[in-house]
Parts: structure tokens; C-alpha cells; sequence
């Protein structure tokens, strides 16, 4: 386990202060500070050795996480609550199909957004049901979603329909940076909201009286309740709010994707359990991740591509997924998940 | 008496219903007449000798699914890789079965038995990582079908090694040789027989063995079954390597019954499928062999009722979503009864409590 406490020296500056916290974090994050440098430098030096193609790859890194990222902060909210998701492979599926007929009849992808992430919020709605109210295994009930969201948008899924193009947003002065400007200044808007997400929601869960009793049901719902939190009530509407979340990873994937297509998600509903994990259950650790696992995703895509290798396109194909469980084995022995995930509550 | 009968009967037959009537639901609303399609259903899959024999074909890799994830259950674990150990199966027993030049005897069982492990070593991965660096076995046994799926694709593609000289583009392996495949005899496909009695031997494993009652104890109670001088890494992993033997034997009899060659992209979502089985089976390996017969019917069926309604074969998912959902779920049940009695556990199984910390 990681040391997180600091020697508490009475009376320092608040400038002081912050210089430790920041040494704190850092201390805490060894490994992520170490990988986010290394990959940062790597850039670097492959940008010196070819800037179109290193630019193509950080920028689809930057792309490929969107998606991760919100379906990630959706297992992130309902496990800080105290249940499993595992149904958001499902959940992202109804999302990105009811934001595709949407956004296809309407013509609107606000429309669209609407539809995506109400339809989403409503099957997140019905894992809390299954979850509090029937006290049914968590993991079936994520089940029983991956299996009805795969079953129905194949079911209903109508061949040859578009949407509307996803607009490009550029930040104007920043985007024609080298190498950063293509990164991070020229995205569509379902990426720079997963960014958004982030900083939100950090901000809400460690920062605000919601946050602090959402944590609280995740980690020992029987102390939340005797100091007046209605855990029910709680896990209610965090999973609901945890769905929409699921519903805006499906519009990502439509961003990226053009159009719905059947099992498009492509097991990134559990990948985003991994990155979850490997993000330590916090929101600033899934950024870091859902970029990680981008940049295998863009190193594996660009390789294949190019044919740079001869390799066959089935072994590129396998890497994320082997990196998942590589990543979770290695990382997984020091995570801690809430205490209280997977345990319906019993208020006697 | 009445309790049994509730949980074992009454419980799966409601969720059947239920589950139909909601698939009739959505038949409706997407412009075709239920009674057409369930009626093409039920022709096509118990209309003529041929169409029984296509059932039983169907059903027999879901009972070999479905003993998969209820052999698991017993152990606590829940493998949902029973997609891609499926697929391993079928590609190793299409290699040992068009590589090797054997006598019947031999090369029937051989080829099945080389199935089965090719299954069980991916099992064992997914096991060996619970065990030892808590690795959840959901996310890697999920993780390992895309593996799997990408590996057996590559074996017989174009630069694979297993690929049939003859079939110009198409991805597929050479065709088994006579004596790997297995016969029909009349409408009845033998693969369903070699099923049944896998059945037979996995209730027995599970019910009357000493590796059964450790399965068992670790599934219960970890802590209790260390105590009790059970090694809880040895169990997992034995558990999770036999619980994806059977998942690939499914495979192995599906290419040596019925294909009689590996294909890439055959049979998906046969992992999902042993999900629903298994608990509608209330995860009894007997009681397996009907649960898998209910769905391979409407697998069965589907072609026909496509074929006079246009209702694509996806229903039948959603119907299985529903039958999941309500068999897990009793309480709806009873509600839907208006039954004043309990109706008892649905599933009596527990895998999210050992999803947060020990």
C-alpha cells in the first residue's frame, strides 16, 4: 500500500502548503507520473523522427479515450455508490443506437444527445431498481442489460440510415501548435465533454456534501444511514446520473464511428471497467488510463494501417484486450474498490 | 414439497411466459403478427424429424454452455467466456480431426478431448489470475473471447497455419476427416448423446465427488474451505479449467457434428446463452439439458420464422434477456402471481459480493 499521510508540521504558509500537497499527489501517483512522462517524452522524440504520423496517433489517443472515459466515470459513480456495473457494454449500446435513430429522423444531434443519454439514464435506472429494490445479483442484473441492449439494437437495427455529421471544434490560436494543437485543440464535442466530465466529477465527489455521502454509501452504508443519508434513495440517482454518462460514451462512439452499427461498442464497456480499476476509482486516474489504453488502441490502429510490421491484423487486433489483462493483474493486487460494491443494502 | 415446486417449476415456466409474451410485444411493434411468427417458430423447430434433429443439434453446444457457467457458479466464479472457449474448441478439434489420420475409436474422443483443453487453457488463465492477483474473472474470461476470437480468425486466414488450401478467399479450415466426425443416427445427432451423458457426469462431479464438495466449499465460503485445509488457488483454478473444458467441448462437437469444419464467426453470443441456461437450470446440470432444449428450440425455429415474418433471430436475445432478468429477479414474479407465499431464491447464486473488498 501506498503511504498517504504527511507529516503535519503546525503553522505554514498556505503557499508551502500547496508546494506539499502537490508533492503528496505526486508521491502518491508514482506510477502514473512515470508513465505520463515517459509517454510524453516518447512523443516528443518520435514527433522529431516523424510529425505527421506521431500527431496522427496522440490525436487519436486523445479521440479513442472519449468514449473510455465516460463509461468509465459511469462504473466509477455506481461502484463509489456501492453496486457493479457491468452492464454498461449494454447500456452504451441502447445510447448510441437511441442517438442514432434519433439524431437520423430529427436531423439534430441535440436530438440525438437527448435521446442517448435519457435512454441510457433509464436502463442505469433499472440497474438501481434490480439492484436496491429487487436485490437481484448485481452482475446478472448488468448481464441482463448487456444482453436485452445487444439483443434490441440488433433487433430493431435498420440498415443504410446516416446522422448528421459530428461538428469539429478547433480552439482558435491554440490548434495551430505543433503536435499539442492536433492533440487537444481539434476535437469534436463529445471529447472535449469527457474531459469536462472529469473535472466535474472530481470535483462533485470530493468536493461537495454529495460526493462526500455518495462515497460514504460505496465504502459503509450502515454508518452513512445512521447519520440520515437515504442510501436508497442515493444509489437511485446516482446510477440513473451514472447511465446518462454511458449514453454520452455512446454518442463518443458514434463521433468517432459516423454511424451506428450492431456490437459497434466492441467490448469497450468492460475495457472501461478495467480502466475504472486501474484509475483507482477516481476520476483524474480513469483520464489517465482511458488515455493509456487510447494510445494502445491508436499505436495499434496506425501500425496496421501502415502495415508497418508483418503481422497479421488479428494479433493487432488482440492487443488491447491482452493489455486489459495484463494491466489489471499488474495493477490490480494494489486496488482497493469501495468496500461496500456488489452488496445490496439491508437497512436492519 | 410446494416450495420445490414453486422454485423449480412454477419460477422457470412464469419466466418463459413472461419472456415470450414480451418477445410477442415487440414482434407487434415492429409490424408483424406474434402468433405467425411464434406459430414458424414452433414448426421449425419440432415440425418434422429434420427440424427436431436441428433442435437437438442446437441445444447440444447450450447444454455443454450452460454447464460451463453453472459448474463455475458452484465455485463462486462466473465465466463468461464461454464465447471464446467455444471457438478454441471448435478450431483444435477441426485441426485434430483433419491433421491426424486415426481409427474411429480413437480419433472421435481424441479430437474431442483436444477441444475440450484447448477450451481449459484459457479457463485456467482467467482462473490462475483470480487466484493469484485478484483479477476479476468477468473482465479477463471477457477480455480472453476477443483473444480467442482473434486467434482461431487468424488460424485459418489467409496467412494462417490451419487454413483450407482449397477454399481460394474464404477463411476456413480443411474438412474433418471421416473418422473425427461424429454420426447422425436417423434424426438423432450423437454429439446431443455425448452431451446428455457430460450432463450426467458433471451433476455427478458436482453432487457425489470430493473435488465436487471443495468446489462447492470455496464457492460458499473461501475462508471456511482455507480453514478447512482447501486450497482456494487450487480450486479456482480447476474449477475455471473444467468450467471451460465443457465450454469447448461444445465447440468440438459442434465441428465434428455439425460443421464438420471450423468457420470463423459461427454461433455467436453462445456465451451469453449459458448465462441464462445455467440459471434458469437454477445451475443443476440435469435440469441444464431442458433449460438448453427451451432455447435451442427457438434457435432452431428462427430461420423458419424469419423466413415467414421477417422477424430477425434477434428476439430471441431480448426474449432471453427477459427470462434472465425475471428467473433472477422472483420477486417480480410473485408480484406478477399476486402469490402471497415466498417463492424462494431465484438464483442462489452470489458473484457481486466478492466483486468490492474481502
Amino acid at each position: 500500500m501506498a503511504a498517504t499521510s504527511t507529516p503535519t508540521t503546525p503553522a505554514r504558509s498556505s503557499r508551502d502548503d500547496a508546494v506539499s500537497r502537490a508533492a503528496s499527489v505526486l508521491a502518491d501517483n508514482r506510477a502514473g507520473v512515470a508513465i505520463g512522462i515517459a509517454v510524453v517524452v516518447l512523443a516528443l522524440a518520435s514527433y522529431q523522427w516523424d510529425g505527421v504520423q506521431t500527431t496522427a496517433i496522440t490525436a487519436r489517443t486523445v479521440r479513442e479515450a472519449a468514449p473510455l472515459i465516460l463509461a468509465a466515470l459511469c462504473g466509477l459513480i455506481g461502484e463509489r455508490s456501492g453496486v457493479v456495473n457491468i452492464g454498461i457494454e449494454g447500456q452504451m449500446l441502447l445510447g448510441a443506437y437511441s442517438g442514432f435513430m434519433a439524431a437520423s429522423y430529427s436531423g439534430s444531434l441535440l436530438v440525438g444527445l437527448v435521446a442517448a443519454v435519457g435512454v441510457a439514464a433509464l436502463a442505469g435506472l433499472f440497474l438501481a431498481w434490480a439492484a436496491v429494490a429487487l436485490r437481484m445479483d448485481q452482475i446478472i442484473a448488468g448481464t441482463v442489460i448487456n444482453i436485452v441492449g445487444a439483443g434490441a439494437t440488433s433487433f430493431f437495427y435498420v440498415a443504410g440510415r446516416t446522422m448528421p455529421r459530428f461538428p469539429q471544434w478547433s480552439i482558435p490560436g491554440l490548434d495551430d501548435l505543433p503536435l499539442v494543437g492536433r492533440t487537444l485543440f481539434n476535437h469534436g464535442p463529445l471529447t472535449y465533454t469527457a474531459v469536462l466530465m472529469v473535472l466535474v466529477i472530481h470535483v462533485a465527489l470530493f468536493h461537495t456534501r454529495w460526493g462526500l455521502r455518495t462515497r460514504a454509501v460505496g465504502e459503509h452504508p450502515g454508518a452513512a444511514d445512521t447519520v440520515g443519508v437515504r442510501i436508497q434513495r442515493l444509489r437511485y440517482v446516482n446510477l440513473t446520473l451514472a447511465g446518462g454518462l454511458s449514453g454520452l460514451a455512446g454518442m463518443a462512439l458514434l463521433q468517432s464511428a459516423g454511424a451506428f452499427d450492431r456490437g459497434m461498442t466492441a467490448g469497450r464497456g468492460f475495457i472501461a471497467l478495467a480502466v475504472m480499476i486501474f484509475g483507482r476509482w477516481r476520476p483524474t486516474g480513469v483520464l489517465g488510463a482511458a488515455l493509456l489504453f487510447g494510445l494502445f488502441n491508436a499505436v495499434q490502429a496506425q501500425l496496421q494501417f501502415k502495415q508497418a510490421l508483418d503481422v497479421p491484423p488479428q494479433f493487432f487486433g488482440m492487443i488491447p484486450f491482452i493489455l486489459t489483462i495484463a494491466v489489471l493483474a499488474v495493477a490490480g493486487v494494489k486496488a482497493r474498490p469501495p468496500a461496500a460494491a456488489g452488496r445490496p443494502y439491508d437497512p436492519e | 414439497m410446494r416450495a420445490v415446486w414453486r422454485q423449480w417449476v412454477l419460477l422457470p415456466v412464469v419466466a418463459v411466459v413472461a419472456g415470450l409474451v414480451a418477445g410477442a410485444l415487440l414482434i407487434l411493434i415492429s409490424g408483424d403478427n406474434p402468433l405467425t411468427a411464434y406459430g414458424g417458430m414452433i414448426e421449425g423447430a419440432f415440425g418434422s424429424s429434420d427440424a427436431l434433429g436441428r433442435t437437438l443439434e442446437k441445444a447440444t453446444p447450450l447444454i455443454l454452455g450452460g454447464l460451463a457457467v453453472a459448474f463455475a457458479f458452484k465455485a463462486g466464479l462466473f465465466n463468461i467466456g464461454g464465447q471464446g472457449q467455444l471457438l478454441l474448441g471448435a478450431a483444435f478439434a477441426a485441426w485434430a480431426g483433419f491433421d491426424l489420420a486415426l481409427p474411429t475409436v480413437l480419433h472421435i474422443p481424441l479430437a474431442l478431448v483436444v477441444g475440450g483443453l484447448a477450451g481449459a487453457v484459457f479457463g485456467a488463465i482467467a482462473g490462475l489470475l483470480k487466484a493469484t492477483r485478484g483479477t476479476h474473472e468477468v473482465i479477463t474470461t471477457i477480455m480472453l473471447n476477443f483473444v480467442a476470437a482473434n486467434l482461431t480468425d487468424w488460424l485459418v486466414s489467409r496467412d494462417g497455419p490451419w487454413k483450407d488450401p482449397d477454399s481460394g478467399a474464404v477463411a476456413r479450415s480443411p474438412h474433418v476427416a471421416d473418422s473425427a466426425a461424429l454420426p447422425r443416427w436417423g434424426f438423432l445427432p450423437v454429439g446431443f448423446l455425448v452431451a446428455v451423458a457430460v450432463a450426467a457426469a458433471v451433476w455427478w462431479v458436482v453432487n457425489r465427488s470430493v473435488l465436487g464438495f471443495e468446489i462447492s466449499t470455496v464457492g460458499q465460503n473461501a475462508r471456511a474451505a482455507t480453514y478447512a485445509g482447501i486450497s482456494v488457488v487450487r480450486i479456482t483454478v480447476v474449477a475455471m479449467a473444467i468450467s471451460a473444458f465443457l465450454a469447448g467441448l461444445g465447440g468440438a462437437i459442434q465441428t465434428q457434428g455439425v460443421n464438420g469444419r471450423f468457420e470463423p464467426g459461427f454461433n455467436s453470443g453462445l456465451g451469453f446463452d449459458g448465462i441464462t441456461i445455467a440459471l434458469l437450470a437454477r445451475t443443476n446440470a440435469l435440469a441444464v439439458i431442458p433449460a438448453a432444449l427451451l432455447i435451442g428450440a427457438m434457435d432452431a425455429g428462427s430461420t423458419l420464422m424469419q423466413s415467414r415474418t421477417d422477424v430477425p433471430p434477434e428476439i430471441i436475445s431480448v426474449i432471453q434477456g427477459f427470462i434472465l432478468f425475471l428467473v433472477a429477479a422472483p420477486s417480480v414474479v410473485r408480484w406478477l402471481l399476486r402469490l402471497r407465499q415466498d417463492i424462494g431464491v431465484g438464483t442462489n447464486v452470489d458473484l457481486a459480493a466478492g466483486w468490492g473488498a474481502k
